[in-house]
């Protein structure tokens, strides 16, 4: 009597959850969620961040927003942005690089496994171009990604390049280099990557791989967090020790 | 299609244009002189000084005697044949082959050109109008060859039109002059007594052979359409040239790419069939007032779809001014090249995607300029800053190979930023740098890699680079400009590690 009373509890609450897995797959269906199978999406390689997404898959054809403050933390930015586009987009595709200054320098794309000769940059000097630029690139279908290079994104502008995807299917980064505010965009996450001290094993000199500190903001539909990650044999690896590198503090000494 | 060929003749070419320059000078008569075996000869008289009796070619000093109020300005050089080049190009809104006959005329080939007009005669009187309306005195005639024209134009009425066929009719009353023969042959002709061409075209040809030589024979054929005269164009015909000419002046931006549409779509439809794709097009409009105005565009890859160019049309139209109205429109494709063979039912997603990303690149060198879009390929080169070249085509690869046994920034700075370090030990990596007012203390470092200039490029300085990670987790690449012992040996740094 008793196991089947739990049994039958243990039914409805299964019901239960398929009800509501069900209403929640039409609630994103409505906000034009556009659902990345994981199938199709075979190259993930981010691991444990992309269970913050919904539907545990990195998603493609969207637009994704990373700042960034110091040089330091853009060139860490673009290294993290070099990183996804190996592992998470289609391998041997077109991108479209789109600046306002020239700082990337491409044979170092070699080291995150694209080839920088697949790589188209553009040079534009006046933010209101770029972003037409970013936009026209993200329309065209032959392109796998575009990274925009750009300060400044407001609302308005950022709903628009989320339509120009819908169509193309591109899949959009943009990377604002020390915005002046850091406003509600339509992008459908915000990242921001700060450069960690690497580890050598013992002994060993010199500077290791790149190790960064990945704040996942927000995410639309998801969970944010923070990770520890580490680019090693073209992949990510992800740290176990939470140590934040603190600057150490400095004692007089005193004579 | 039958030939139709328009002489003009200019009686006072070089007269017109001075008084056109000095309204002043219109109703008195001038004449314009040139030194000539040490005397000033008239080279040209205008209308009033010719009914006083002063003709070109008299010596200036008799002319003073005949007429002594006489205007006598200096004649230029070339100045004729400048003016009818200017002319002939002028008149290529009528007809697109437009040659110059000297010393004072001009050719056109009007085949095919008239019925634009409505007819031969609205065609004509057309360009009678607009020339006399500049102020130029001209003698018009239209004939199936160059030399009928010619000769009705000299010696008709002021506008001939002989029609197809009846060329040989029209010569008949005309003196031999018409016929463009020389000063001998004419003396002798008129010492003859033949005075009119009827006299002699029945002759036997070996009889006009021996008296007159064969240049007689050769301009009577080339006047009755039996021999080929070849009419020089003052501007070759474009192999990939459309026109449209529009009977209403066209003023609105509508109007302009409706015109552009159907130019391209010709256009795109002849290179097609070609198997070519154009890189340049030039997109010449003609206003009412005799202004052109032009829009280049140029394409990164050779493309034959009407839409993709009239894309990269789209934002130069604005820049077109038509004022009062474009009436012919002109699309020339200058630089041509053959499409790689593409099967239309067989596009792989590469080569489509190819075609899109070029046409996408063209849109934004459109707007931005082609300098600003680059793609870069290995170079063997180990100075950092030339180790990339940037690459010209879209498609090129090149033979080198990225390098990534050394390790090298994603971020570098276009100008190495000079820093101020604490190094311990020569050569080994610096305690701390201060970059941009801050102290940055080094924890781990890597180096140093000598790069020596490439002396046969440049000459300078050795650098020896560092890689380093300072407390806060930032990796930086730093260099030191010369040797440690040097003492003005500067650090940089030149690029941030990811």
């Amino acid at each position: 009597m008793q196991t089947s009373f739990t049994h039958d509890k243990m039914n409805v609450l299964a019901a239960k959850t398929d009800i509501i897995r069900r209403l929640q797959g039409e609630i994103l269906a409505l906000q034009r969620h556009r659902k990345t199978e994981k199938s199709e999406n075979g190259y993930s390689g981010l691991g444990q961040i992309e269970n913050s997404f919904p539907g545990a898959v990195f998603p493609m054809g969207v637009v994704h927003e990373f700042t960034s403050g110091a040089a330091e933390a853009a060139a860490a930015t673009n290294g993290f942005i070099a990183g996804l586009l190996s592992k998470c987009l289609p391998q041997n595709g077109v991108y479209a690089w789109v600046g306002t200054r020239r700082t990337v320098f491409p044979p170092t794309l070699q080291l995150f496994n694209i080839d920088p000769g697949s790589v188209f940059f553009i040079d534009v000097p006046n933010p209101k171009d770029a972003l037409w630029v970013i936009e026209e690139a993200l329309k065209c279908e032959g392109l796998t990604a575009v990274i925009g290079e750009i300060s400044e994104l407001t609302f308005t502008e950022s709903r628009r390049l989320q339509l120009a995807v819908e169509k193309s299917r591109v899949t959009g980064f943009i990377h604002r280099y020390s915005p002046r505010t850091e406003n509600v965009t339509a992008c459908v996450s915000r990242w921001k990557i700060q450069p960690l001290a690497s580890e050598l094993e013992a002994g060993m000199p010199g500077i290791g791989l790149p190790r960064w500190n990945v704040q996942l903001l927000k995410v639309r539909n998801g969970k944010p967090g923070t990770w520890q990650v580490e680019w090693c044999d073209n992949s990510f690896r992800y740290i176990q020790s939470n140590v934040l590198n603190l600057p150490q503090i400095h004692k007089r000494k005193t004579g | 299609m039958r030939k139709r060929f328009v002489a003009i003749w200019f009686r006072h070419l070089t007269t017109d244009w001075v008084a056109r320059r000095k309204p002043e000078l219109r109703g008195v008569p001038f004449v314009l002189a040139m030194p000539e075996h040490g005397r000033m000869v008239v080279k040209a008289a205008n209308i009033s000084a010719e009914e006083q009796g002063v003709y070109a070619g008299m010596v200036v000093a008799d002319c003073r005697a005949i007429l002594p109020s006489l205007h006598v300005l200096p004649q230029r050089h070339g100045r004729a044949e400048r003016l009818l080049s200017a002319l002939a190009e002028w008149c290529m809104r009528y007809t697109p082959v437009a040659g110059v006959d000297l010393p004072d005329g001009v050719l056109l080939d009007a085949s095919g050109c008239a019925h634009l007009w409505g007819g031969e005669r609205q065609y004509i009187n057309d360009l009678c109008t607009k020339l006399g309306n500049y102020g130029y005195d001209v003698r018009v005639g239209i004939a199936d060859t160059i030399g009928a024209a010619w000769a009705v134009s000299r010696f008709g009425g002021a506008i001939s039109i002989v029609e197809s066929g009846r060329q040989a009719e029209a010569l008949l009353s005309l003196p031999p002059a018409a016929l463009r023969l020389e000063g001998a042959i004419l003396e002798r002709l008129r010492k003859l007594g033949l005075h009119q061409i009827r006299s002699f075209i029945q002759m036997p040809r070996s009889a006009l052979r021996r008296r007159f030589s064969q240049s007689i024979l050769t301009r009577l054929d080339q006047a009755l359409g039996q021999e080929v005269e070849v009419l020089v164009p003052v501007r070759p015909p474009e192999p990939f040239l459309e026109r449209l000419p529009c009977l209403e002046p066209i003023r609105t931006a509508a109007g302009i790419e409706i015109a552009l549409k159907q130019l391209l779509e010709r256009i795109s439809a002849r290179l097609a069939k070609e198997g070519k794709g154009l890189r340049k097009c030039l997109l010449k409009a003609y206003r009412i007032d005799g202004d052109v105005q032009q829009v280049e565009i140029a394409t990164g890859y050779p493309s034959h779809s009407p839409t993709h160019l009239f894309k990269l049309f789209e934002h130069k139209i604005s820049s077109l001014k038509p004022d009062l109205g474009f009436e012919l429109f002109i699309l020339i494709a200058t630089g041509v090249e053959d499409v790689p063979v593409i099967q239309d039912a067989l596009w792989t997603a590469a080569s489509r995607n190819d075609i899109v990303v070029a046409e996408l690149l063209d849109r934004i060198a459109g707007r931005v300029g082609s300098s600003c879009i680059h793609r870069y390929v290995p170079v063997e080169h180990h100075w950092p800053e030339r180790s990339v070249k940037a690459a010209s085509t879209l498609l090129e690869k090149s033979p080198a190979e990225w390098r990534t046994d050394l390790p090298r920034p994603i971020h570098i700075l276009p100008i190495p930023e000079e820093i101020a370090v604490t190094v311990p030990i020569p050569d080994y990596p610096p305690m701390l740098f201060r970059y941009k007012g801050e102290l940055h203390h080094i924890r781990k470092a890597d180096g140093p890699e000598r790069i020596e200039r490439e002396w046969w490029i440049e000459d300078g300085l050795y650098r020896d680079y560092y890689s380093v990670e300072d407390d806060r987790g930032a990796r930086y690449w730093l260099f030191r400009l010369g040797s440690y012992n040097d003492s003005n040996s500067k650090w940089f740094v030149h690029g941030f590690f990811a």
